[in-house]
């Protein structure tokens, strides 16, 4: 049998090469990876179709949300995205083309949206045109960009991010705390900024609804990922790549390494300077509250989940990321949503167990396992212990079953039983962990419960943090399940 | 000393003159002289530590020297940053592979012409005829110099990543992507290390070619006596960042100098 499968290996340096061979074992690993995982089929049929097309359905898709959407939907999840998108555009030029991690990016969108209250507003009494003001808030960001980009060329990798890091810091401390007084007028307004900022105006047009926002934030986003995609193609493009790759020998190979590098951070920062000013003219206001670091780290997380690299990669990131973003937030959520999410997922992980008969036991076991826990505390304790409310119910039913198959305390008892409750299952799942067989399959059952009893008791109670664990935990399957991110292709180091 | 018949005047292409390199207290070049004439295969030889890639690194600019003076066609190459001296007609290879690796194989052979192009950002943005004009002759360009190595890096090879080239075919790349730059004398770092017989013969004749067809003078540093004895008109040895001995190659191998560098003194001295 082992002696048939051994068909002779045809000889690497044989005289003829055996043309297309070594192409099939270079992309078999792509093949597998593609046939596996949810993301699979969709994937395929993005590869499959030409890159204009591609933009044509994105526009196709994006243009009509206006239609179905209202106005409060369409500033949190279309406005917001579009935003993150273009941003995620501009950091993909400086980190995934010219990888240099700038941690100073946010400062360039908050210096765009100073610069366009500055010359917008009654602050100063000055009233440019949008004509006028956002290519000249566009061109101060490259400037300023241009010389914080004078550090890259001795500073690499770690140290360009502390530098850049400290100087998006001495922003928010220069606007929040500094606020000089210039011309009897304090430049930025301390902790309360600039109000009363001019909308956008273009030829006498005044951009004031969500919907006209939206479609010129969208206009602008569609020609920077038009530009860069062009851009990305060119010669300058390549050298971007290929400095990241390796900055020796793109210098050796005649490209200058330091001049691209600091050509990649003003067209970052030019671009992220144009949100600013647009976000601003949005907001009507600015606060030095907007650009903190959580926006920061919301921007990396649009860019490296979506693909670093790639141009469609940031879009994609910033519509999965601000979309499951706003729709965890607990303003926005619909009851009941995220319980429904949570059971979701606990129920795909007992489906995904892999003799089948097992998962049937778990399910079972852990029901049958809750509903005779909660009749032995209500019988053999005071009603106190299981006469708590169920949090945040969208339906009265739902909320009946639940009460009925988690210990759920009163008030009273509540803060010590969540305690105890939350290490128990720290316990268990310790047990779990150190088990095998069917043991396993026996400790998954009260395990399960009490992740039941944790999210009852602990985590529904605070949609906030919910909220924001819920976030974290999507961004982690994530990039557990895609590492070179949505439609990055994963880079090789050492072969 | 040159023996290889002249077959035009033979006239001084790179020209070193007492260079010396230090690190610290460490002295790795010592005083050297070396002029390579146009149209010349010269090889540097030497055993490991001699100083021969710190001699390449010197010369495309990536340290500078602490003394001595390096001219390329008679301009001072001392203190110019390595990509100018690139433009000015210096390309090399490397011995530890440093290919962009996840960038396809016409991809790198189109980005090393970099120092030849002009089409700036703006005027890439918006796709400019011009700019499509410069696109097609880059991309012309590197099929060009791909087509140099024959069957070897053709056709459905251009679009795969470099990285899932064999270890001969990356070397090949790597010439390529040199030659991209269009250089006046063009750097070889070992380039038959690694490679099994029949390769090494490829390489041989390939270089050959590069002189002899595309018209490239070659500074070779190798090690495999083969290749030398096959392709150099001259050959320098060095030992110790000390020019020890230069000649055709039978001159230099017979060298005393050049055997107690790499076999040791014979033991009678040495007693």
């Amino acid at each position: 049998m082992s002696d048939q499968s051994n068909t002779p290996v045809p000889e690497p340096d044989a005289e003829q090469t055996r043309i297309g061979v070594d192409s099939w074992v270079a992309e078999s690993e792509d093949r597998q990876a593609r046939k596996r995982g949810f993301f699979g089929p969709a994937a395929r049929g993005w590869d499959a179709s030409p890159d204009p097309v591609k933009l044509f359905l994105f526009i196709a898709v994006a243009g009509t949300i206006p239609f179905w959407m209202s106005e409060g939907d369409l500033f949190v999840y279309g406005l917001f995205t579009v935003l993150y998108a273009t941003l995620g555009l501009g950091l993909n030029v400086v980190v995934g083309f010219a990888g240099l991690l700038d941690l100073g990016y946010v400062a360039y969108f908050g210096i765009g949206a100073y610069g366009y209250a500055l010359v917008s507003s009654d602050h100063y009494g000055i009233h440019w045109p949008t004509l006028a003001s956002l290519p000249a808030v566009m061109v101060f960001t490259g400037l300023v960009g241009l010389l914080l980009g004078l550090t890259s060329r001795r500073l690499v990798g770690d140290y360009f991010a502390i530098v850049t890091l400290f100087f998006l810091q001495a922003f928010l401390v220069f606007t929040n705390t500094a606020n000089p007084v210039i011309a009897g007028v304090g430049l930025t307004g301390g902790s309360s900024g600039i109000g009363n900022l001019d909308p956008l105006e273009f030829f006498g047009y005044s951009l004031t609804s969500v919907k006209q926002q939206y479609y010129f934030f969208l206009i602008v986003l569609c020609l920077a990922t038009a530009g860069l995609y062009f851009a990305n193609r060119s010669r300058t493009g390549r050298a971007w790549r290929a400095l990241r790759e390796d900055p020796l020998a793109a210098e050796v190979m005649s490209i200058p390494v330091n001049r691209l590098k600091r050509l990649a951070i003003v067209i970052g920062a030019a671009l992220a300077g144009l949100c600013g000013g647009i976000f601003a003219a949005i907001q009507t206001a600015v606060t030095s509250s907007n650009f903190t670091l959580n926006v920061l780290i919301f921007i990396f997380a649009v860019v490296i989940l979506g693909g670093m690299g790639s141009i469609a990669g940031p879009i994609l990131g910033a519509i999965v990321i601000n979309v499951s973003f706003q729709f965890l937030q607990p303003q926005n959520d619909h009851p009941d949503i995220k319980r429904w999410l949570f059971y979701g997922a606990i129920i795909l992980f007992i489906a995904l167990m892999k003799p089948w008969y097992r998962a049937v036991v778990v399910l079972v076991g852990t029901v049958a396992f809750g509903f005779a826990v909660h009749a032995i505390v209500s019988a053999t304790t005071a009603a106190s212990w299981t006469s708590g409310t169920v949090a945040d119910s969208g339906s009265p039913s739902v909320a009946k079953v639940i009460a009925h198959w988690v210990v759920i305390p009163n008030q009273a008892l509540h803060g010590g039983f969540a305690t105890y409750a939350y290490i128990g299952l720290v316990v268990l799942v310790c047990v779990v962990r150190s088990v095998t067989g069917w043991w396993r399959t026996l400790v998954l059952i009260p395990t399960l419960y009490m992740i039941a009893v944790v999210w009852e008791n602990v985590l529904a109670p605070n949609p906030a943090v919910t909220a924001e664990i819920l976030f974290g935990v999507l961004l982690i399957v994530i990039m557990t399940a895609r590492p070179q991110g949505l439609i990055g292709t994963a880079r090789v180091e050492i072969v | 000393m040159a023996t290889a018949e002249p077959k035009r005047e033979a006239k001084p292409l790179l020209e070193l003159a007492g260079i010396s390199m230090s690190f610290g207290g460490l002295v790795v070049i010592d005083g050297l002289d070396l002029v390579v004439n146009e149209h010349e295969i010269v090889s540097v030889i030497g055993p490991n530590g001699a100083g021969k890639t710190t001699l390449f690194n010197l010369i495309t600019g990536i340290y500078s020297p602490t003394a001595g003076e390096i001219r390329l066609d008679g301009e001072s190459l001392v203190g110019l940053p390595p990509h100018k001296i690139a433009q000015r007609g210096a390309a090399r290879t490397f011995q530890t592979l440093r290919l962009f690796l996840n960038m396809t194989v016409i991809e790198n052979v189109m980005a090393s012409q970099y120092g030849q192009t002009k089409v700036g950002i703006a005027r890439a943005m918006l796709r400019t005829p011009g700019m499509r004009r410069e696109e097609r002759e880059i991309r012309g360009r590197a099929e060009e110099k791909l087509s140099f190595f024959g069957e070897r890096l053709m056709g459905y090879r251009w679009d795969q990543p470099a990285y899932s080239l064999s270890y001969a075919n990356r070397r090949r790349l790597e010439i390529a992507r040199a030659m991209a730059t269009e250089p006046r004398i063009l750097l070889l770092d070992e380039p038959a290390a690694g490679m099994n017989p029949t390769e090494t013969h490829e390489i041989t004749q390939l270089i050959g070619k590069l002189r002899d067809e595309a018209g490239h003078t070659i500074l070779v540093i190798e090690h495999d006596m083969h290749v030398v004895e096959g392709i150099s008109d001259r050959v320098v040895a060095l030992d110790h960042g000390v020019k020890i001995a230069e000649g055709t190659f039978e001159a230099v191998a017979t060298n005393p100098r050049v055997v107690e560098a790499y076999l040791g003194a014979s033991a009678t001295v040495t007693r």
